[in-house]
C-alpha cells in the first residue's frame, strides 16, 4: 500500500511541488491504480526478455557532417527569458 | 450535390478537378461554419484562417493555370495540437505550451504542405495525449457533436470531433494507447493507428515514444488510404521509422473479402464490454462472413495483462519524456522564483494539469529503485509474451476484428474523478499499441441513445493494405443498422 510519504518522495524525484490536499488525492489514487498494475506480476514471465519496442531496432548511423541548424533568434522567440545570445537564469551558484 | 462542409476528401478533390468548386470557396466554407457550430462542439483551439485563405488562393490558381496538383491540393484539414507547426502555436492543450510557437514542422506537416493540404487550425486534445475524454484539456471540454452532452473520446478528441461535426473533412491524430480509434469510434467516424515506424514521430510531442503513432481520421475509409498515402515513409529524423518502398494505399480499396481469414478473439468480448456494442460488433461479423470472409474464434490469452502493463510502460515513458518542461528553453516559467531549483518545480508544478501529474507520478514510481523490477521490467516482459501471442494468432489469421471501445460515448464530467475507471476506456485498444500492429476503427451502427459503436480491425506488421481492404469492403457493403 502506497503511503502518503512515498507520494511525497516521488514528487520529490519528479520535481513537482505537492499540496496536502493534492498529496492526499494521489495517494488515494495511485493506491487503487499501483493495486491494478500489479496484476502484471500475476502473469508467469519465467525464461522471458524484455522488449522496449514492439518491433525489432537497431543502431541509425548518419554521417558526421555539418547542416544547417535553426537560427538563433527564432529559438530564442519562446524562451520564457533570454538576453538576446543565450538564456538567462538566476545565478547557480552564490 | 451534399454541402460542402459534408464533403470527404477525396469528394472535394474531384470537385477541383471538375472545376465544380473553388479552393477559396471550400476553405471559406468551413470557417463559416466553424464560427458557427464550434461554439457546442468546442473542437479548435488555434485557427489559422488568414494563411488558409491566402494558401487556397495560390492553390486555386495553380488549378486555373492546369497544373498536375497534389492528392490533397485544396482539401482543408485539422491537427491535433500536438504536431508542430511552424509560426502556430502547438500547446498540447496545455497551460505549460500555452503560448509554445514552434520553429519548424513536424514531419507529417510538412508532408501535409508538400502535397497542398490547407491547414484550418489546431484541435482540443486531453493535456499531452493523456486521456480518454479530452475533458483533460487545460483550456475547455470538446463536446460529441453526435450528442453534446457526450465525451467525443480521446485524447484525439478534437480531431474526431471536427471531422463528425463537418468542421473538417479530414484530420490528424495520435495514438499512444487508443487515442485515434476510441474517439473515432466514439464520434462515429474512421480511425486508422499505422504500425509503429509506419509515419514518422518528429515534430510530434512525445508521450510515450515507443507507442505513439500518427494517423488519419476521416469521414471514409477511401480519405483514410489518401491520407495514409501522404503521411507515410521513411524519415531520417525519426530513427524508429521504418524502412520500406513507397505503397499506393488506394489500390487496397477492392470490394472484396473472399477467402480472408478473420479471428475473433474471445477476450476481447468478455465482461465489461457493454452488451449493445457486443451485438453491433457481432452483427458486422456476420456481413463480413456472408461477403465471404472465413471467420473463426481465437484467443490472445495475454489481454487481460496488457491494460496494467501499457499503463506501466507509457507513464514511465512520459515521466521520462516529460522532463524537458522545465521552464528555461520553452514552455512556461512561473514568476514565482530565485533559485535554478524554484524554476523547476514551481513551473511544472503550475504548467502541468492534475492527470498530467499523476501520469508523471505514477511513472517514476514504477521506474524508481525498489519497484523497478516488479513493474517496469516486468510490463516489459508482458510485451515480449503480448507480441508473441499476436504473432500466433497472425500465423492462422490475417485479421482480427473486435470492438473498438468497450462502450459508446459516455456523459461529460461521468468519469472525471475517477482516473482507473478513465483508463478502463482504453481496454480494447491498448494490445495493439503494445504489439506495434496497425488497426482501424470505423462505425458499425447506433447504440439505443443513437450513440454510434466502432468497429476494430487488427491487421499483421505493415500491412495496411488488408485492413484498408477489410473496411473498404465493409463499408460499401454494410446495412445502416
Amino acid at each position: 500500500m502506497i503511503s502518503k510519504e512515498e507520494i511525497k518522495h516521488i514528487a520529490e524525484l519528479s520535481m513537482l511541488n505537492l499540496s496536502e490536499e493534492e498529496i492526499q488525492k494521489y495517494t488515494v489514487n495511485m493506491q487503487d491504480i499501483v493495486e491494478f498494475a500489479n496484476k502484471v506480476n500475476s502473469l508467469d514471465t519465467e525464461g522471458i526478455t524484455e522488449s522496449a519496442f514492439a518491433l525489432d531496432t537497431f543502431n541509425v548511423f548518419r554521417k558526421d557532417e555539418v547542416r544547417e541548424s535553426f537560427d538563433r533568434e527564432e529559438l530564442l522567440k519562446n524562451a520564457p527569458s533570454s538576453n538576446g545570445e543565450a538564456y538567462s537564469l538566476p545565478s547557480m551558484m552564490n | 450535390m451534399k454541402n460542402i462542409c459534408e464533403l470527404t476528401a477525396h469528394e472535394i478533390r474531384e470537385a477541383y478537378e471538375s472545376k465544380e468548386l473553388k479552393v477559396t470557396d471550400v476553405v471559406k466554407a468551413f470557417y463559416e461554419k466553424i464560427k458557427v457550430d464550434d461554439e457546442k462542439i468546442k473542437g479548435y483551439i488555434t485557427l489559422c484562417e488568414e494563411e488558409a485563405i491566402a494558401q487556397a488562393e495560390a492553390i486555386q490558381a495553380k488549378y486555373d493555370a492546369g497544373e498536375k496538383m497534389g492528392a490533397l491540393a485544396g482539401v482543408p484539414i485539422a491537427i491535433k495540437d500536438n504536431m508542430c507547426t511552424r509560426g502556430v502555436k502547438t500547446t498540447c492543450a496545455s497551460r505549460m505550451l500555452e503560448n509554445f510557437i514552434p520553429p519548424y514542422d513536424a514531419t507529417v506537416i510538412k508532408k501535409l504542405k508538400d502535397a497542398g493540404a490547407i491547414i484550418l487550425g489546431k484541435v482540443n486534445m486531453d493535456e499531452f495525449a493523456m486521456g480518454a475524454s479530452t475533458e483533460h484539456s487545460a483550456f475547455f471540454k470538446t463536446h460529441n457533436p453526435v450528442n453534446l452532452n457526450k465525451v467525443p473520446g480521446g485524447s484525439s478528441g478534437g480531431s474526431a470531433a471536427v471531422v463528425a461535426g463537418d468542421l473538417s473533412p479530414i484530420s490528424l491524430g495520435s495514438d499512444t494507447g487508443g487515442s485515434i480509434r476510441q474517439p473515432a469510434a466514439f464520434c462515429g467516424i474512421v480511425g486508422l493507428k499505422p504500425t509503429y515506424g509506419l509515419v514518422s514521430r518528429y515534430g510530434l510531442v512525445a508521450f510515450a515514444s515507443s507507442l505513439d503513432q500518427i494517423g488519419p481520421m476521416t469521414k471514409d475509409v477511401t480519405d483514410a488510404a489518401i491520407l495514409l498515402n501522404t503521411i507515410a515513409g521513411h524519415d531520417e529524423m525519426d530513427s524508429t521509422s521504418a524502412k520500406l518502398d513507397k505503397k499506393d494505399y488506394t489500390k487496397a480499396l477492392v470490394n472484396d473479402v473472399k477467402g480472408i481469414k478473420i479471428g475473433i478473439p474471445k477476450e476481447f468480448f468478455g465482461e465489461g464490454v457493454n452488451s449493445e456494442v457486443k451485438e453491433k460488433v457481432l452483427a458486422a461479423v456476420k456481413t463480413f462472413e456472408e461477403l465471404g470472409a472465413i471467420v473463426e474464434e481465437c484467443s490472445l490469452p495475454a489481454t487481460e495483462y496488457c491494460l496494467p502493463a501499457y499503463y506501466i510502460i507509457a507513464c514511465a515513458e512520459a515521466s521520462s519524456n516529460l522532463g524537458r518542461f522545465d521552464g528555461i528553453r520553452y514552455g512556461y516559467r512561473t514568476k514565482n522564483y530565485e533559485t535554478m531549483q524554484d524554476i523547476f518545480r514551481n513551473s511544472r508544478s503550475e504548467g502541468f494539469g492534475e492527470e498530467v501529474k499523476r501520469r508523471i507520478i505514477l511513472g517514476t514510481y514504477v521506474l524508481s529503485s525498489g519497484y523497478y523490477d516488479a513493474y517496469y521490467k516486468k510490463a516489459q516482459k508482458v510485451r515480449t509474451i503480448v507480441k508473441q501471442n499476436f504473432d500466433k494468432v497472425f500465423e492462422k489469421y490475417d485479421l482480427l476484428l473486435t470492438p473498438t471501445a468497450p462502450s459508446t460515448a459516455f456523459d461529460i464530467d461521468s468519469k472525471i474523478n475517477n482516473p482507473l475507471e478513465m483508463y478502463m476506456a482504453d481496454l480494447l485498444t491498448v494490445p495493439v499499441n503494445v504489439s506495434g500492429v496497425p488497426a482501424i476503427s470505423m462505425p458499425c451502427g447506433s447504440d439505443s441513445e443513437g450513440m454510434p459503436v466502432g468497429l476494430q480491425l487488427i491487421a499483421k506488421h505493415f500491412d495496411e493494405e488488408t485492413l484498408l481492404r477489410a473496411a473498404y469492403t465493409y463499408e460499401q457493403n454494410r446495412e445502416v443498422q
